[in-house]
């Protein structure tokens, strides 16, 4: 594995292959594309958060002139509960079947009950109404303590808990030492209860998809998502199409962040397709997006952490109940593995609970369930490092984890980054400036560190060389965050030619070999893997190439600046041979000239983040604003260090809305009560203020360039450091998010409640 | 229902199309008329990312009937470069990485595009308020800003 030094294109700042469409407006998104005789489904959702549906009767919407196919859980592939579980991914396929379509029991308002397609949107929305569903309505749960009454109503009887029926559908413990030994040795020990809020990954395209499906049963889908292999994988299950008749092609995405790990449209546009003999589009309203996709789980968390006078962690045990929404999967692994990961810690227990409720099904969201665990963790550490009059910073510093640590997660770890990020955060200008006068606002500093596991996995590249010297480089993974702009770099520097003539574009499921989702920060990581190994097969070819033009050994060619040259004189005296002039002889010397490469690839270190915030709050009107963030992170290697920065700056972000402002708020009735952007209140451009970034470089000896996934760990710290600066800002703790305007001066008020009760 | 003939200017050009009495200006640029590059992130005027101009106003096209464009201008993401030439905000987006996945940036590059025609010397300030309706979920705004204000004064130097 070559070690790419000196770099030309690595750490530049190039254009991102796939900028020009973006900023003319040429980009295609999912619901940009249309087809010859395409007609338009509408999905019928469940009104109701719980209810067995006794019968559906689809007679009046099928006779609507204009209808043409209408579809429900009978058209959609089962997987009986009693068969076991029949995993893709992380994805259990008897819950997917059930999401995309509720058998017998609807789960949650906004569950899909039916499906039709026809020749316009407002005929096929006027067919819906037309379907009349008997209705057993059930009682509900939403709230984890609700799922968790000895009485509550059970979303999935056959699951039990200690015997009994039961809501908690999964636990998973990492363990260390013997906490109770250890909370023995400490001096003190804080104990503390914290809630988070279900919150939306908020990406701005609402799901959507164009799919065609011949008479022949050949599909074609057009779709938005974190993966076109998986939509193909789980199309196919569900629709029961085997995946080589399915053709799915990845549309620009409009944002994920883990959202677009699963379909919901896609099976049942290709049954509408199907029955129809029409091209089928579907496209999400955000208010389908809001009651019926993602979020990630609301949790319960209860952190207790024992510390030794002189700043030693001696003990911790975090409990941590997440809720699932209707099926199982939530993401409990994150919030019970990576929540004490940045500390050596002897003696620890870290537990899981996944908690099914009336509510959408949990998606992945950016380092899923960290940013849960982090939260209560981080500020737990904040109050024990208060009680032992210890810098925050310090505290962390001393407690960190580094080479040699072993995780409770499992792994020993490596040489990793952690503590220097700890370190440039306390020698940032920021941590060093004072807070400033707030005029009348109270202003407060907090820190916060996090980590997230990364991950490698599947990926195929195809490298090819244009008969004219330029190249292509094509990858299964649909592009988020800039991947296309890292590749570009990496190949450039590789072959030694200017990035511009290196064209990265993202294949399609039937014309690029296996890769796996977009996802756990996964991307540049692995496809940078597989276009090495491709690139540097084409270099090893182009040196043979050379070699048998100028009848020399081809070790005795090097590649050098886009061009082969002899090693040195003694090889021969000879001008150097270009990649366009190799590729202008490549049919006379072998033919075309390409590679492709399949891995699992390997050696995804975690990541590590440190993170410093300013607050300033309003005690009158109870709002808190950001006014300065520093996130720090080792990012391994930047290779492209404007879209590394830009995946910090966006995650803090995204922590910001999840901080002050973002919940789902639920009516009476268990219906989401703000399924629109006025009233879930994600951040806008006037609530942030620049968020600077320091990046830490520690390059991943187990990858050719160094890199490290940075895409997940920006989300984990910054709930904890916002709670952590208002507390400093305020003198009183939240333990509850989000800490919005209402909340805030609840807890104000509280003393003057308090006097005149 | 019988459609509605609009006769309307869209980028410069001269331009016809039928629309129903309900649909709104970004069906119909949607549709009828083929420009994809404003979208539709809510459909009620919170995103922006359908954002483009009726006479020089600027206006979330969602919130806007197709019928209500009869006898004026309109201009969207796709009027902005003039043939392969790149408007300066266009081209400083792809030099400061002032966009991730791309679905917002229609909607910010004609938003930003009416701020400098209003004010060519916007504050950080001034930036951040008048892009509060453009929503961005991947970058946290701060590449978008410092952009704007870049070619601002770039734009200024001129």
């Amino acid at each position: 594995m070559n070690v790419v030094t000196n770099n030309k294109w690595i750490g530049q700042r190039t254009i991102r292959p796939d900028g020009m469409d973006k900023v003319t407006g040429r980009a295609q998104f999912a619901a940009d594309t249309t087809m010859p005789g395409m007609i338009w489904g509408k999905i019928l959702r469940s009104p109701h958060p719980h209810a067995r549906i006794r019968s559906i009767d689809t007679s009046k919407a099928e006779k609507l002139p204009g209808v043409k196919a209408v579809v429900t859980s009978k058209d959609i592939v089962d997987f009986p509960i009693e068969k076991g579980a029949v995993m893709l991914g992380i994805q259990d396929m008897r819950w997917m079947c059930r999401n995309v379509m509720a058998r017998d029991k609807a789960l949650f308002p906004g569950h899909p009950v039916a499906a039709v397609a026809a020749t316009t949107e407002a005929i096929a929305a006027e067919a819906c109404n037309l379907i009349e569903v008997d209705y057993e309505v059930l009682p509900w749960a939403i709230e984890i303590e609700d799922a968790l009454k000895p009485d509550a109503p059970i979303l999935h009887e056959f699951n039990k808990w200690e015997g009994k029926p039961s809501n908690i559908v999964g636990r998973l413990e990492h363990k260390k030492g013997d906490i109770e030994q250890g909370f023995k040795q400490a001096d003190i020990v804080i104990e503390r209860t914290f809630t988070t809020r279900p919150v939306h990954q908020g990406y701005i395209e609402p799901h959507a998809c164009l799919i065609s499906v011949a008479p022949d049963g050949k599909t074609t889908i057009w779709s938005s998502s974190q993966g076109q292999f998986m939509v193909r994988a789980m199309t196919a299950h569900l629709t029961g199409i085997p995946q080589s008749d399915i053709r799915a092609i990845p549309a620009e995405i409009g944002g994920g962040f883990g959202g677009k790990t699963i379909v919901y449209l896609e099976p049942v546009a290709t049954l509408l397709a199907k029955k129809s003999g029409r091209p089928v589009k579907m496209v999400m309203t955000r208010e389908e997006v809001m009651r019926a996709t993602g979020p990630t789980s609301g949790s319960k968390s209860t952190v207790k952490i024992g510390a030794t006078k002189d700043g030693k962690i001696v003990a911790a045990h975090g409990t941590f109940y997440l809720q699932a929404g209707a099926f199982p999967g939530s993401p409990i692994r994150g919030a019970a593995g990576c929540s004490f990961t940045p500390y050596d810690i002897p003696n620890l227990l870290s537990e899981g609970y996944d908690v099914c409720s009336n509510r959408s099904k949990v998606a992945a969201y950016r380092a899923p369930g960290a940013p849960i665990g982090a939260y209560a963790v981080e500020c737990v550490l904040d109050e024990v490092a208060e009680a032992l009059k210890m810098d925050p910073l310090d505290f962390r510093a001393k407690n960190a984890a580094k080479e040699g640590t072993k995780a409770a997660h499992g792994p020993v770890f490596p040489r990793i980054g952690y503590l220097e990020t700890v370190e440039a955060a306390k020698a940032s200008p920021h941590y060093a400036a004072p807070l400033g006068d707030g005029n009348g606002k109270l202003r407060g500093r907090g820190v916060a560190s996090g980590f997230w596991f990364n991950a490698g996995g599947e990926s195929s590249a195809q490298v090819n060389i244009t008969e004219d010297g330029n190249v292509v480089v094509t990858t299964g993974h649909p592009d988020i965050g800039g991947s296309r702009a890292g590749i570009a770099n990496i190949c450039a520097e590789l072959l030694g030619i200017d990035y511009r003539r290196v064209s990265v574009i993202i294949g399609d499921t039937q014309t690029v070999g296996f890769s796996n989702l977009t996802g756990g920060s996964r991307v540049l990581f692995a496809s940078s893997m597989v276009v090495t190994q491709s690139t540097e097969k084409i270099i090893q070819t182009l040196r043979e190439r050379a070699a048998k033009i100028w009848n020399i050994d081809p070790e005795a060619v090097k590649w050098e600046n886009g061009a082969a040259h002899p090693v040195s004189p003694n090889a021969g005296q000879f001008e150097p041979l270009t990649l366009e002039e190799l590729a202008d002889k490549a049919p006379a010397m072998g033919g075309p000239i390409g590679a492709g490469v399949q891995l699992n690839t390997q050696g995804a270190d975690g990541g590590f983040g440190t993170h410093v915030c300013d607050v300033e709050v309003d005690v009158d009107l109870g709002i808190a604003r950001v006014i300065r963030y520093t996130a720090v992170q080792d990012v391994g290697r930047a290779i492209h260090p404007g879209y590394v920065e830009g995946q910090l700056q966006g995650g803090v972000a995204q922590g910001i809305g999840w901080a002050l402002n973002e919940e789902y708020i639920y009516t009476k009735e268990g219906k989401v009560d703000n399924p629109g952007f006025l009233d879930y209140r994600m951040p806008v451009c006037s609530d942030l203020p620049m968020i600077d970034c320091i990046m830490v470089e520690i390059p991943n000896p187990k990858h050719p360039q160094g890199v490290k996934g940075v895409g997940e760990v920006p989300l984990v710290p910054v709930m904890a450091a916002v709670a952590n600066a208002i507390y400093n800002a305020l003198g009183k703790r939240f333990y509850a998010l989000p800490m919005s305007p209402p909340k805030v001066l609840e807890k104000l008020d509280e003393p003057i409640r308090q006097a005149a009760e | 229902m019988a459609k509605v003939h609009v006769t309307t200017t869209i980028n410069g050009e001269p331009m016809e199309f039928l629309c129903e009495p309900n649909d709104t200006m970004l069906d119909a640029l949607r549709g009828p008329l083929g420009l994809t590059g404003s979208k539709e992130g809510c459909a009620s005027g919170d995103c922006g990312a359908c954002s483009i101009t009726l006479d020089d106003r600027l206006v979330c096209s969602c919130l806007m009937l197709a019928v209500e464009s009869e006898g004026h201008e309109i201009r969207t993401i796709e009027g902005m470069a003039q043939g392969d030439r790149l408007h300066p905000l266009q081209q400083k987006f792809l030099e400061m990485a002032a966009l991730q996945c791309g679905i917002c940036t229609s909607g910010m590059l004609v938003a930003s595009d009416a701020l400098l025609k209003k004010n060519p010397d916007p504050t950080e300030e001034e930036v951040r308020f008048w892009l509060a309706g453009n929503l961005c979920r991947c970058t946290g705004y701060d590449k978008i800003v410092r952009a704007v204000m870049e070619t601002a004064a770039e734009m200024r130097a001129q």
